[in-house]
Parts: C-alpha cells; sequence; structure tokens
C-alpha cells in the first residue's frame, strides 16, 4: 500500500507536466505560456523532491519558478505582449522530433535499472564519498560535502559561469544608456 | 502595483522572512539541504519582490547598483581567495585540510567561506540582471 | 525493467522531444528559449531518476537511517540548474536587442528584415 502511494506521488506530478507541456507547445499567449512554465517548474521541483533529491528541488524551486518567471516576465515586457504566430507545416519537424523519440526508445534498454544497489551508478567512487566523508569532513549534508570539497573546483567553475552571465548581460544590455545620454545630450530629444 | 493595499501589506510581512530563511538555507546548508546556491537565489527573489511591488528605486535605495556589481565579483574572489589561502599555508590549491589547526575544522572554514563567496555571486548577478531588465523599459517609451 | 523505471524514461523522453519540437518549429524567440528550458529540465529527470533508492533516504546522514540515495548527480544536476539560468538570461538579453534592432521577436520577419537590409549599413 506505500508502495503504491509513492508511485502516485512519483506518477501524478509527471502526468501533470506533460500537460503543461502540452499546453506550451500549443499556446500562442506568451504571457499564459511563460506561467505555464513557471507552473512545470513547480512540477519538476515536486518530482525532484519524491526521488529524494532536497538539494536539487530547492534549487530548481528557487530557480526555476522564481527566478526564471521574473526573466521571462521582464522580457516580455520589453518585447511587448505580442501573440507568437501559429505554426505552418509542423510537420517535417514533428518527424524529426519523432525520430529522436524512436531513437531514444531503443536506447533505453541500456539505461539503468531503478533502485539496483548493484547498478554501475552506485559503485566506485560514491561509497568512498558516502562513509569517508563522516572522517574527512563531518558534514551531514552530503551534497554540500561533494559540491564544496571534493567538488570544489567543478564548483569555482559554476560560479565563474554565473559571473559570465552577469557580465554578459551587462555587456548586452548597457550600451543604450549611453545612446540615450548622447541623444538626450544633443538636443535632439522630445522627452516628457 | 503600488496602488494595491493588500499586494502592500502582505509583501511587507513576507520580505523580512524571506530574507532571514536565505540566511538559514546558507547557514544550515551542512546540515539540511541548501547551501550557496539556494541562499543567494531566495535572498535576490526578496530584494526583487521588493523591486516589483514598491517600484526599482526602492529596490535600488537598498542595494544600490554599484553595490550589487561589487558582489558579482568579490563572491567569485572570495571562492578563488580560499584556494589561495590554501596555498599561502603550504597546502594544494583549494585544499581546505590546511586552513585550520586540524583537518576536520580546516574543512569546515573552507565549506563555510566558499559557500558564502558563492552565495554572493549568485545574488549578485540575479539582481544584476533583473535591474538591467527592470530598468531598460523606460529608454524604449522614450524612443517611442 | 520495473514500471517505475519505464515510466520516468519515458517521461523524460517525451519531455526532452517537446523541448525539441519547440526549439525547432516555433518561430518565435522567447518560446524557443522556454523549448530549451524544458530540454534542459528533463536531463535532470534522466539523471537523477536512477539515483534513487527505494527505502533510503535524502543523501543527509542521520542517526537511524542506513540506506542514502545516491548524492553524485544531485551535484552534477545543481551545477547544470543553475548554468540553465545562466545562459537563459543571456538569451534573454539578446532577444530583447534583436527586438530593439529588428522590431520584431519572429524568426522569419528577423530573417526577412535581415535580407532587406543587406544594402543599407547596420543598425544600431
Amino acid at each position: 500500500m506505500n508502495e503504491w502511494l509513492d508511485y502516485l506521488l512519483l506518477m501524478v506530478p509527471m502526468l501533470m507536466m506533460l500537460v503543461a507541456v502540452g499546453l506550451i507547445i500549443t499556446g500562442r499567449n506568451l504571457f499564459g505560456v511563460v506561467v505555464l512554465t513557471s507552473v512545470y517548474s513547480f512540477l519538476m521541483a515536486t518530482v525532484l523532491f519524491v526521488l529524494d533529491a532536497v538539494d536539487v528541488a530547492m534549487t530548481e524551486a528557487a530557480v526555476g519558478a522564481g527566478i526564471s518567471t521574473v526573466l521571462l516576465l521582464g522580457a516580455l515586457r520589453l518585447c511587448g505582449w505580442e501573440d507568437s504566430k501559429p505554426m505552418r507545416h509542423p510537420w517535417r519537424k514533428l518527424m524529426v522530433s519523432g525520430a529522436l523519440a524512436a531513437l531514444l526508445m531503443v536506447g533505453m534498454v541500456g539505461l539503468p535499472e531503478f533502485s539496483d544497489p548493484a547498478a554501475t551508478l552506485h559503485q566506485h567512487v560514491v561509497p568512498r564519498y558516502l562513509i569517508d566523508s563522516t572522517k574527512e569532513i563531518d558534514v551531514p549534508n552530503i551534497v554540500t560535502a561533494v559540491l564544496a570539497s571534493y567538488r570544489g573546483y567543478d564548483t569555482l567553475g559554476e560560479t565563474t559561469v554565473v559571473f559570465t552571465a552577469g557580465a554578459g548581460v551587462i555587456a548586452l544590455l548597457r550600451r543604450r544608456r549611453q545612446q540615450r545620454l548622447k541623444h538626450e545630450s544633443s538636443g535632439a530629444s522630445d522627452a516628457p | 502595483m503600488r496602488h494595491d493595499p493588500i499586494l502592500q501589506v502582505i509583501v511587507r510581512l513576507l520580505i523580512p522572512v524571506i530574507l532571514l530563511f536565505a540566511l538559514y538555507v546558507q547557514f544550515h546548508g551542512d546540515f539540511g539541504p541548501g547551501g550557496g546556491f539556494q541562499a543567494g537565489v531566495i535572498f535576490a527573489a526578496g530584494i526583487i519582490l521588493h523591486g516589483l511591488i514598491s517600484g526599482l528605486d526602492a529596490a535600488k535605495k537598498i542595494l544600490p547598483e554599484r553595490l550589487v556589481e561589487a558582489m558579482m565579483a568579490i563572491g567569485v574572489l572570495i571562492y578563488a581567495g580560499v584556494g589561495i589561502a590554501s596555498l599561502l599555508l603550504s597546502g594544494a590549491y583549494l585544499d581546505y585540510s590546511v586552513l585550520d589547526h586540524d583537518p576536520i575544522h580546516g574543512q569546515h572554514r573552507g565549506i563555510f567561506w566558499v559557500e558564502i563567496g558563492v552565495a554572493i555571486t549568485v545574488c549578485g548577478v540575479m539582481l544584476k540582471i533583473f535591474y538591467m531588465f527592470a530598468g531598460r523599459g523606460d529608454v524604449d517609451q522614450d524612443e517611442e | 525493467m520495473s514500471f517505475a523505471a519505464y515510466f520516468t524514461y519515458i517521461v523524460t523522453y517525451l519531455l526532452m522531444t517537446a523541448g525539441l519540437f519547440i526549439v525547432i518549429a516555433r518561430g518565435n524567440l522567447i518560446k524557443k528559449l522556454i523549448g530549451l528550458g524544458i530540454f534542459q529540465s528533463s536531463v535532470y529527470l534522466l539523471y537523477i531518476g536512477p539515483a534513487k533508492l527505494i527505502g533510503g533516504t535524502a543523501p543527509i546522514l542521520a542517526t537511524g537511517y542506513s540506506v542514502y540515495s545516491n548524492p553524485l548527480p544531485h551535484v552534477l544536476i545543481l551545477t547544470a540548474i543553475v548554468v540553465g539560468v545562466a545562459t537563459l538570461a543571456l538569451g534573454l538579453a539578446l532577444v530583447v536587442r534583436i527586438r530593439e534592432a529588428y522590431g520584431s521577436i519572429e524568426e522569419d520577419e528577423v530573417l526577412a528584415e535581415d535580407k532587406g537590409n543587406t544594402s543599407t549599413t547596420g543598425h544600431a
């Protein structure tokens, strides 16, 4: 009985995610599509939580459903709230996507089985992290221990990527203000 | 949104809780889910909420643009600086065991500072991107 | 494979295909970015699904639990999520600039305007 409850908690959000994505594909009103993306991120966070990935669920909820939605709405506001155009003759593209799906289904036989303690996924370095982290680091949250200490270089790279994204956005969106200052100072402005 | 009393009241009650929760997630990242990324994003979300409700200038009064730009870089510098500190204390780069009198305390100290660096950078970047997107619309209206 | 494994993998593939379809079939640039985001999040499921051990708990050491889910995919996907939002922010900044330069965010209109304007020098 308990197992069926777990399955239900896993399957219902996933089915809702599929419905949300279906509505996103066919939706034309961009504001509705952005709200649906936020709903999708929340459902993804729920599924991740049911799969015991608590750190990842918190990050997905904060980043995917929070920041992404704000950024998309900000960009929509700057682009005018236009509806997107309807799809014309998507048949070739549908076939390409269908071919990809078929290929992936064929490849599914090689993927690891769920909850199989002998899978390769759980061997090699993971038992060392789980067992030795008490002796070497003594931090209960193993994800933090691996992220900050065992794989600290990767996190340094990731922080640099975040910084680069910020610098890139500054570089892309900054010049306009200098143009506006030039526009205003040349006396050609009709600004209110 | 400035004229909606329900939003104003509720958001004023919520924002301190959000900021406090961000600090909690940051410092309890060792004992429960959390850590630098989540804390930085939640903190930025609190300030963004204030900016959405009370106007962009109110948010910029709390965390001015120059400070946010500095935060972006300072976080990465703190992270890299922890590595350099390990080098100066005759360990390898980013080897936290040499940072204190005892390897386990050294690891704790290293993880503490590294997570703070990550949180500062992530918070700064999210806020800066929000400021750039939200502050640009006025220019468009000038052109039209 | 067990039923849960089949179900999760098939949902992952459907999401991946849907994301790819949105990227290649829709002309609107913002929708393309959303499709890219959906594609990326399907990969999160692909990694974290097999990491769970039934009967285990989240990878936070606590007394009374002896089976923990695999923490390594969690770390990788944490990085992936943050990189995903960085990509989205940069992509949206580009879309805003394209809109200001070409007046539209539909891919075919932008391309037409670009071809029509190859005689004059570039925009601001």
